[in-house]
């Protein structure tokens, strides 16, 4: 079950915004894709999953488990959604439903793609809330996101996304909206749920400091092109590319930081 | 867990599928407005099949008497029944509120989905097509449709049905453009729920507590519409029963008999308030975000619908 992207790009209105990324997450790896904002990771991301904005399309390669992605019809990536492949995205307060309980929106992945009844499902999705650690998870199921935490609202969006044990997790800066100290719970609960399932990782970030404590391997972006391929211990003691470099200094800003991620 | 800093909760029970029912009796608002749309509704009903007398059996000798037995509500300058022709006016009201209530949700919703979903162009030109079609005042139209062709139901139906379907598109496109561009309605794609499922479980019930107004708002305006369209003899034809018709009738003879055009004012003034209370609350009941923590202080809302007959 690996995941092969090669020569992927991605244009709106004719602009370049992801310009032939190629990289390779074997299956179990830990893989980051870090960039500045605007570097295209996310683009990268979504265009994995067909899932990009309208106006936008994806040209290239993207091979999972031996099938390619890009071209294949909507209703065919929707099965392989939520499915083999989940998603955390970025921002916890929008990535929820406003007006359903927080144990619906866990079981939806499960209702869909194991056509689980009401019942089982709901079930299951108190057994997924206890997974994440969410706190007396039999009551947490029934209520609504904005009765939630910020860092309990991402942890129903992890238990979500890996409700039907997907293949590969892909988090879009899961912990940049999070404070400190619950991002390092974050990331922490991410490892050992990985490790678990043994699922392979996509991590995207602008943050070196926190991919050096989740990811093997970086994937270094800048303006849509890979600038850097390296493992992260590389990328911590010899950055080749002054974007990489760039990267080191805030990272390590971020580490001499009081409280900082470390 | 650093992170479970929530105000401990009261014992919640699984929240069941009615359970929006209940926080809606709780307001009192809400309770009004159900109440009365009940009652209206039932007394629809129920005149289909019974009233008090014929509403339209003229009884010369017994003309204007006061309210009392058998007359409840006293009788007319003909000798009819007000409560049985209430009665009857509410099938009346009933018929043009819930016709011009589908027409107006089909046009919405159809018209708000096109000027969301589609490609750009098409998004567009509906945009400016509802803008348009919003300029033109749907009651002198309706009139100028009476006028030409003679007065029925239908004409008010279609003219406040696709009037105020207009309006609800106005309004629920832009929210429905929101919603469409938040995180969760992309975390559901990412679930694998195909746009279409999508479009079912996260789109529309979030647009729907706008909708749920603006719904109301056109049901209450229909109503209006009827009476002041039958009023002025552009609405109903004089062989229907309906509140604006009595209401024309009786008010010649306000200063004589001032007390029977309370009646049919009463009956339109309560059922449009009650429409109204009931959308509001409606909108409150389903919104957990609004009504689950009302000990910690409710949300004011002050959404007042425009008016754009």
């Amino acid at each position: 079950m690996s995941l092969v992207v090669r020569g992927l790009t991605v244009e709106i209105d004719g602009r370049r915004v992801v310009d032939g990324v190629s990289f390779a997450v074997p299956d179990g790896a830990r893989v980051g894709l870090i960039g500045e904002s605007g570097s295209g990771k996310s683009l990268t991301a979504l265009a994995i999953l067909g899932l990009l904005p309208d106006g936008a399309t994806a040209s290239g390669s993207v091979v999972w488990n031996g099938r390619e992605l890009i071209g294949l019809p909507d209703r065919e990536l929707a099965r392989l959604r939520g499915d083999e492949i989940g998603i955390v995205f970025q921002e916890p307060r929008t990535a929820l439903n406003p007006i359903r309980t927080v144990g619906r929106q866990i079981a939806e992945s499960i209702r869909i793609h194991e056509r689980a009844s009401r019942r089982d499902a709901a079930a299951r999705a108190v057994a997924e809330a206890s997974r994440v650690a969410l706190p007396d998870p039999e009551r947490i199921v029934a209520r609504y996101p904005h009765q939630l935490s910020g860092g309990q609202r991402q942890r129903v969006a992890i238990a979500m996304a890996l409700a039907c044990r997907p293949r590969l997790l892909i988090a879009d800066e899961p912990t940049t909206a999070l404070d400190v100290t619950i991002q390092a719970e974050i990331l922490e609960l991410l490892l050992s749920l990985v490790a678990d399932d043994g699922m392979s990782l996509v991590f995207i970030t602008h943050d070196l400091a926190v991919l050096s404590q989740i990811a093997t391997h970086g994937v270094v972006l800048e303006d849509g092109r890979v600038v850097e391929d390296a493992p992260v211990s590389q990328l911590l003691t010899a950055p080749s590319s002054p974007v990489t470099q760039g990267l080191l200094r805030d990272a390590t800003a971020t580490l001499w930081r009081p409280g900082g991620v470390a | 867990m650093s992170d479970a800093l929530v105000p401990p909760a009261p014992a919640e029970a699984p929240p069941s599928r009615w359970a929006w029912l209940g926080r809606l009796w709780q307001l009192s608002t809400g309770r009004f407005g159900l109440i009365v749309v009940m009652v209206v509704a039932l007394t629809a009903i129920i005149a289909r099949v019974w009233t008090p007398f014929d509403p339209q059996q003229v009884e010369i000798a017994n003309r204007w008497a006061p309210p009392g037995w058998p007359h409840v509500l006293g009788t007319d300058a003909t000798g009819r029944d007000i409560l049985s022709l209430l009665m009857a006016g509410a099938r009346t009201t009933v018929f043009v509120a819930v016709g011009a209530g589908v027409v107006a949700t089909l046009v919405g919703i159809t018209l708000a989905a096109l000027g969301a979903l589609t490609a750009r162009w098409v998004r567009e030109s509906v945009a400016v097509f509802v803008d348009i079609l919003i300029a033109f005042p749907v009651l002198i139209i309706a009139m100028m449709i009476s006028a030409v062709w003679g007065g029925s139901l239908w004409v008010v139906i279609w003219s406040v049905g696709i009037g105020f379907g207009v309006n609800i598109a106005r309004v629920t496109r832009p929210e429905l453009r929101r919603v469409l561009h938040s995180d969760f309605v992309l975390a559901g794609r990412a679930s694998g729920l195909t746009p279409a499922q999508n479009l079912v479980r996260h789109l529309l019930p979030n647009v729907a507590p706008v909708f749920i107004v603006q719904l109301s708002w056109s049901m209450a305006v229909a109503v209006l519409a009827e009476a002041g369209l039958s009023y002025l003899g552009f609405g109903a034809p004089v062989t229907e029963p309906s509140w604006g018709l009595l209401l024309a009738e009786l008010q010649q003879f306000i200063t004589v008999h001032p007390l029977s055009v309370v009646w049919p004012g009463l009956a339109i003034t309560l059922t449009v308030l009650g429409l109204n209370l009931l959308g509001d609350g409606l909108r409150e009941a389903t919104d957990p975000t609004l009504s689950r923590e009302r000990g910690a202080g409710r949300v004011a809302r002050t959404h007042v619908p425009e008016v754009v007959a």
